[in-house]
C-alpha cells in the first residue's frame, strides 16, 4: 500500500539498525523518551525494539491522551451523561477509562446515553439531528485534537446550534515535558518529539528543551522507519555534541506549525491556571478551557459538575510510568491486579498507554521470542 | 532482561492461567465482542450453570453419537446492523454462520431451524427479502430450514429483526483435534472483509471502499480439503467475531502451544488494510463470515493448500504460520517490518484510536 509500505521496509530498517549500533558509544547507555502515545503504539505494534541495541532504552512519555485524564474528570463526565436529555459523545479510547465509579461503558450499561464518535463534528451532527436532546462532546487530547474541537465550537456558533456543548479536557504538551525534565529521578539523553502535536504547534516551542535543559529533540513520524531514523538523528547529535530541535517528520510537520489551527484554539480557548494530570498531579497552565465568549458551549458551566478530585488508587503507579521513572513491569500491580480487562490505571486502558502496549505486545523476553520465531 | 523482570513476567503468566472471574455487575457490550470479556462471561456464568462434557469442550458444535451415527449440533444468533450490507444481509449470514460452525466440526450440515424476533413496525417487504436470501443461502449450502419460531416485540425493544439459527449435521470425518508442534496454520482467504464492510455500511465513517462481505458457506470447501488430505486436518475454526487473532489464541490456549504467524503471509485486501490503517484497528481482529483457520500436519501443508486453492472460496488461501512449543498458549506475530510481538485476545471490541 502506498504511503505505508515505504515506511515499513525491513531491508531499510536493517541498514538503519546497523548504522544506529555503530553510532552508540561503547559502554554508554542511552535513554530516549518518546513523548507521544502514538509512538509507543508503533514501537510495540511493529516490534521496533528488536532493531535497537540493548544499550538504547526507549522510555514511554506522558503523551497518551486518555492516560492523563484524572478519575475525577471521568466521574464529572458520567455525571453530565446522567442528566436528563443528555447524549454524551466521546472518542472510542475513552470508553474504558476507569473513574472513581466505573467507566463510560459501565455508565452506558447502567442507562446513560454515551456514544462513540470519530470526530467532534459527528457530535455536532448528532446535536442537529436531535434538537430536543443536549449533546455534549468530551474533548480530550493534546494540541492534535484541540483544533477540531475549537473548529466545531466555531461551526456550532455560526450555525446557531444551541443544544451542543463541549466538556473540555484538552491539555498542552509542553508543561508536561517540563515537569518531566524538572523531575529529579529521571535521566534522559534526548526526546522523540510528538509528530502530530507538532503539525499544529510546529518545532519552535521545543527550543527550551534543547537550550535550557541541553537535551536534543527530534520530531518524529509514526511509521517504524520514522522512529528508527529519529533515533539515528538523536545519536548523531549526541555524537557530535549538539543539542538541537530537528524535524524528521518534514513530510507532515511544517517548522512553524499550523497557524490556522492555532488561531482556532486561541479564539475559543484559553489556558486554565492549573489542571490535574493523572499520576502527575496539578500542573500549572497545562490545559485549555473555553473562553467566556463561548460560555454557552461550555458543559462545565451549563451542567453543575461536582468537580471532585478522586485520588488515584494507592497501588497504581501510573504517574511514575507516565514520567518514565518506572518501566510498566516495575509497577507493583502490573499484569496481576491491573490488566487490560481490569485496568486500575489509565496506562493499561488505551493501546497507546505504555502498560497496555507492553502487556499486549511484549510480554516475553527477547530471547524467548527470538527462539520461537527462528 | 533482568531477573526481576523475568519474575514479574512469570507472575503475570500465573495470573493469566488462573480461573476467570466475572467482576462486572451488569452486562456491557464488551461481553459480546468475542474477546476476553466474552470468554470470562462464558466461563463464569454459562459453563458454571450448564457444565457437561459436551459443552465443556467449547467447540463450534457439540458432537455426540445417536444410534451409531455421530451428529453435530450448534446454534448462533444474529443481530447485525445494518440488516442489509454490500455482499449480503442478516439472512444469508444466519444460514452461513450455522452451516460453517457445523462444517468446521467435520460435519455435513443437514437441517437448520430459524427463530425470528421482530420489532413492531418492521416492514414485511424487508422480511421477505431476508427470507428469500436465507432460502438461497440454504440451497447453496445444501441444507433445509425445517423448523422455526416467530416472536414480535414492542417498538423500541429490538432493532428491526434478530435471527437465531440452529443446525444439525452428520459428522463424516472429524478433525483429529490434536495440534502438534510443527503443524502448519492456514487461512482460506483474505481476512477482515465482513467486519470492515459492516463498519463502512453503518455510514458513520465517511470512508468509501469497494468491499463486499465475505459471507459464504464453507462446507463444500472443507469437505474437499478433508477428502484430499484424509486424517491430516487437526483443527478447523471459522474466524467470525474477534477475527483470526481470536481464533488463533483459542487454538493456542487449548493446545498449550504457541502459534507463530507471519504478518506478511496473511492475505488482506488493500481496501481492508487501508480502512484499518485509517481507523487504527488491526485486521487480525476484524470479523470474517466465510473464512476458516485450519491447522494441518506439516507433511500435508502443500496438499491442503492446493486443495483449498482449487475451490473458488479458497482461491486465495495461504499458509500463515506454524505451531511451536514455546511460549505456551501464545500467538506471536512476526511483523512485516521485521520485528515480533504478541497478538493477544482483545478485551472488548477494537476501539478506534484518537490520533
Amino acid at each position: 500500500m502506498r504511503f505505508v509500505d515505504e515506511y515499513r521496509d525491513s531491508e531499510k530498517a536493517r541498514a538503519l539498525a546497523a548504522s544506529i549500533a555503530s553510532l552508540c558509544e561503547p559502554g554508554r547507555h542511552y535513554k530516549f523518551m518518546e513523548v507521544c502515545g502514538g509512538h509507543t503504539h508503533t514501537i510495540y505494534k511493529h516490534g521496533l525494539e528488536d532493531y535497537l541495541p540493548e544499550s538504547i532504552s526507549l522510555v514511554h512519555g506522558p503523551g497518551c491522551p486518555v492516560c492523563v485524564i484524572p478519575m475525577g474528570r471521568v466521574d464529572d463526565a458520567i455525571h453530565i451523561a446522567s442528566q436528563p436529555e443528555v447524549i454524551l459523545t466521546s472518542f472510542g479510547d475513552m470508553m474504558r477509562v476507569p473513574g472513581g465509579r466505573g467507566s463510560f461503558f459501565d455508565a452506558k450499561a447502567a442507562g446513560a446515553d454515551i456514544r462513540m464518535v470519530y470526530s467532534p463534528l459527528d457530535a455536532l451532527k448528532i446535536a442537529e439531528r436531535n434538537p430536543s436532546r443536549r449533546v455534549v462532546f468530551m474533548g480530550i487530547g493534546f494540541e492534535t485534537t484541540a483544533p477540531s474541537t475549537a473548529m466545531t465550537v466555531l461551526r456550532a456558533r455560526a450555525a446557531g446550534i444551541t443544544n451542543f456543548s463541549v466538556f473540555c479536557n484538552h491539555v498542552t504538551i509542553l508543561p508536561a515535558i517540563k515537569a518531566i525534565l524538572d523531575s529529579p529521578d529521571l535521566r534522559l539523553d534526548g526526546f522523540l518529539g510528538p509528530g502530530h502535536v507538532s503539525t499544529v504547534i510546529g518545532c519552535r516551542p521545543y527550543s527550551f528543551i534543547t537550550g535550557d535543559y541541553g537535551k536534543p529533540l527530534v520530531v518524529a513520524g509514526f511509521e517504524p522507519l520514522d522512529l528508527l531514523q529519529a533515533v539515528h538523528m538523536l545519536l548523531t547529535q549526541l555524537a557530535s555534541g549538539r543539542s538541537e530541535v530537528e524535524n524528521q517528520y518534514g513530510r507532515v510537520v511544517p517548522w512553524e506549525g499550523n497557524t490556522k489551527a492555532l488561531e482556532a484554539i486561541a479564539k475559543t480557548m484559553e489556558l486554565r491556571p492549573y489542571f490535574e494530570w493523572r499520576g502527575l498531579g496539578f500542573i500549572s497552565h497545562s490545559a485549555l478551557r473555553l473562553r467566556d465568549e463561548y460560555a454557552d458551549f461550555d458543559a462545565e458551566r451549563i451542567f453543575d459538575i461536582p468537580g471532585g478530585r478522586v485520588a488515584d488508587p494507592k497501588a497504581c503507579q501510573c504517574g511514575e510510568v507516565l514520567k518514565g521513572v518506572l518501566k510498566p513491569w516495575e509497577c507493583k500491580v502490573f499484569g496481576t491486579a491491573c490488566t487490560p480487562e481490569t485496568p486500575i490505571g489509565t496506562c493499561m486502558v488505551s493501546s497507546e498507554g505504555a502498560c497496555a502496549a507492553y502487556y499486549n505486545f511484549g510480554r516475553f523476553t527477547r530471547e524467548r521470542v527470538k527462539e520461537a520465531t527462528r | 532482561m533482568t531477573i526481576r523482570e523475568e519474575q514479574v513476567l512469570e507472575r503475570i503468566a500465573r495470573a493469566r492461567g488462573s480461573r476467570a472471574r466475572l467482576r462486572e455487575d451488569t452486562i456491557t457490550l464488551a461481553h459480546g465482542s468475542g474477546g476476553k470479556a466474552t470468554h470470562t462471561l462464558i466461563e463464569a456464568v454459562f459453563r458454571e450453570a450448564f457444565a457437561n462434557p459436551l459443552l465443556d469442550r467449547l467447540d463450534d458444535s457439540a458432537r455426540f453419537a445417536v444410534n451409531g451415527a455421530e451428529l453435530a449440533f450448534t446454534t448462533d444468533s444474529y443481530v447485525v446492523s445494518p440488516l442489509f450490507f454490500p455482499g449480503g444481509d442478516i439472512g444469508d449470514l444466519a444460514v452461513n454462520g450455522t452451516v460453517n460452525d457445523l462444517a468446521v466440526s467435520g460435519a455435513r450440515p443437514l437441517h437448520l431451524s430459524a427463530g425470528f424476533i421482530l420489532e413492531e413496525g418492521f416492514p414485511v417487504a424487508d422480511l421477505r427479502r431476508i427470507t428469500a436470501s436465507m432460502h438461497r443461502a440454504a440451497e447453496a449450502a445444501g441444507v433445509d430450514i425445517v423448523t422455526g419460531d416467530t416472536k414480535v416485540v414492542q417498538r423500541g425493544k429490538a432493532d428491526g429483526c434478530y435471527i437465531n439459527t440452529a443446525g444439525v449435521g452428520v459428522v463424516h470425518s472429524p478433525p483429529s483435534g490434536e495440534i502438534r508442534p510443527g503443524d502448519a496454520v492456514l487461512v482460506t482467504g483474505p481476512i477482515g472483509e465482513h467486519g470492515v464492510t459492516i463498519m463502512l455500511a453503518r455510514g458513520e465513517l465517511d470512508i468509501e471502499a469497494d468491499l463486499l462481505s465475505d459471507t459464504a458457506p464453507l462446507n463444500c470447501l472443507l469437505a474437499d480439503l478433508e477428502s484430499r488430505c484424509p486424517g491430516m486436518v487437526r483443527r478447523m475454526r471459522d474466524a467470525t467475531r474477534g477475527g483470526v487473532a481470536t481464533v488463533l489464541n483459542e487454538l493456542a490456549t487449548d493446545a498449550g502451544l504457541a502459534m507463530v504467524v507471519d504478518e506478511d503471509a496473511i492475505p488482506v485486501r488493500p481496501a481492508v488494510r487501508g480502512a484499518c490503517e485509517l481507523l487504527g484497528i488491526d485486521p487480525m481482529y476484524v470479523a470474517c463470515e466465510g473464512r476458516a483457520v485450519i491447522v494441518v500436519a506439516p507433511e500435508a501443508e502443500e496438499a491442503a493448500l492446493s486443495a483449498l486453492r482449487d475451490h473458488p472460496l479458497g482461491a486465495e488461501a495461504a499458509v500463515i504460520g506454524r505451531v511451536k512449543e514455546d511460549p505456551p498458549g501464545t500467538v506471536l506475530l512476526k511483523t512485516a517490518f521485521g520485528g515480533t510481538r504478541i497478538a493477544d485476545l482483545l478485551v472488548g471490541d477494537p476501539l478506534p484510536r484518537i490520533c
